[in-house]
């Protein structure tokens, strides 16, 4: 059982590193926007640009996947990623807005374009 | 599986709103989006050579997916712990407005900050999304404990996966590596694009997409930050000079 455990948890060491390196950078921001968005007014204006820049960051997160993409989705063509995410939001807006048949269009054009190149 | 008027008894019991919210996981195609996210997580940590224990812990106490593959692929590199530390703190920036923007829509005259912490804990893309479609939909009062609930669910499922992944990872080709990291442009993509009420959403969402390209070539190592800013900032200027107009 403590064998079991041992495995299971591994090098403490690493579980100190996920802690410093992984959790505390990441929940800094939610622990400020927390102290700061405790007070803003729901209506405010501020919240209007707040969201805005929320949706823009978030942008931008979708575009450096796409640009540069990580791992394993490197190995797929520029024009096959743009065209599948084209594919994908075309769909998307004919089906009045399903985001499921959309993300669904999008992943078919990825591995039937991939499959296709061999 | 609609939720029950406003008005519904079924509202006074915390205890039925946060079932509720556990319950709406199910009503949301991002839920399957997550599962194969953190599959494609699990494996990575496997093949980075983490053990178990250590990536179901960094998806309770992380809980965003990116950061935890960067933080994955950063240490698994040899990068240092400080190197890891900062690329996982650019990547979570944007949880900072989602945070700003969603708790206020949960906030009651009678709440304190500390009520509101998991909740903050809870808010990452999906979340974000969910809690600004599904929280109109539940009386004030009980959107703490509805959005504990829906929170709780996705984490289960996320649990579940990253074990599957973790288990599977020697046997997953290529090509299902790469569909699994298109879900999240693709699922971020239009589930914000679904979200957009007014013109200074859709134009941040178009901007924020055309400008990080072009700031990207600068490498400046905040490029998000950078680009996410400026479109933000133009788009609610649009909004505003069309109120004023």
């Amino acid at each position: 059982m403590s064998d079991w455990l041992a495995n299971f948890l591994g090098d403490p060491h690493a579980l100190l590193v996920l802690v410093v390196a992984g959790f505390l950078p990441n929940e800094v921001w939610r622990m400020l926007g927390l102290w700061l968005g405790g007070g803003v007014d729901e209506g405010s204006e501020a919240l209007i640009w707040v969201r805005a820049v929320a949706t823009a960051i978030l942008a931008g997160v979708i575009a450096q996947i796409l640009v540069q993409p990580p791992g394993a989705l490197a190995s797929v063509p520029d024009w096959l990623r743009y065209g599948a995410v084209a594919a994908g939001f075309a769909v998307f807006m004919l089906t009045r807005r399903s985001i499921f048949a959309g993300v669904v269009s999008g992943e078919v054009a990825l591995v039937a374009g991939k499959w296709w190149l061999g | 599986m609609a939720l029950p008027p406003l008005d519904s008894v079924t509202w006074q019991s915390p205890l039925r709103a946060f079932a509720l919210g556990m319950r709406s996981v199910a009503t949301t195609v991002l839920t399957l989006v997550l599962f194969a996210t953190y599959v494609g997580i699990g494996a990575l940590a496997h093949d980075s050579h983490f053990s178990l224990g250590w990536v179901l812990g960094s998806t309770v106490l992380v809980w965003a997916g990116p950061a935890q593959i960067i933080l994955i692929t950063t240490l698994g590199s040899g990068a240092t712990v400080v190197q890891a530390a900062i690329a996982v703190a650019v990547s979570a920036i944007r949880l900072f407005p989602m945070v700003v923007s969603v708790l206020p829509t949960m906030r009651t005259s009678g709440t304190k900050r500390r009520h509101l912490l998991l909740a903050a804990h809870f808010i990452a893309v999906t979340l974000w999304v969910e809690c600004h479609r599904l929280l109109p939909l539940v009386p004030r009062e009980r959107r703490i404990a509805f959005t504990h609930g829906l929170g709780c669910g996705l984490l289960l499922v996320c649990l579940v996966a990253t074990t599957v992944g973790y288990g599977l990872a020697a046997n997953l080709p290529v090509l299902f590596a790469a569909a699994i990291l298109m879900l999240t442009p693709l699922a971020f993509l239009l589930s914000t694009a679904r979200n957009c009420r007014q013109i200074s959403d859709v134009l941040a969402l178009v901007l924020g997409l055309a400008l990080y390209p072009l700031v990207a070539t600068l490498q400046t190592g905040v490029d998000i930050l950078i680009s996410g800013v400026s479109a933000g900032t133009i788009a609610y200027g649009a909004h505003w000079w069309r109120a004023r107009a």
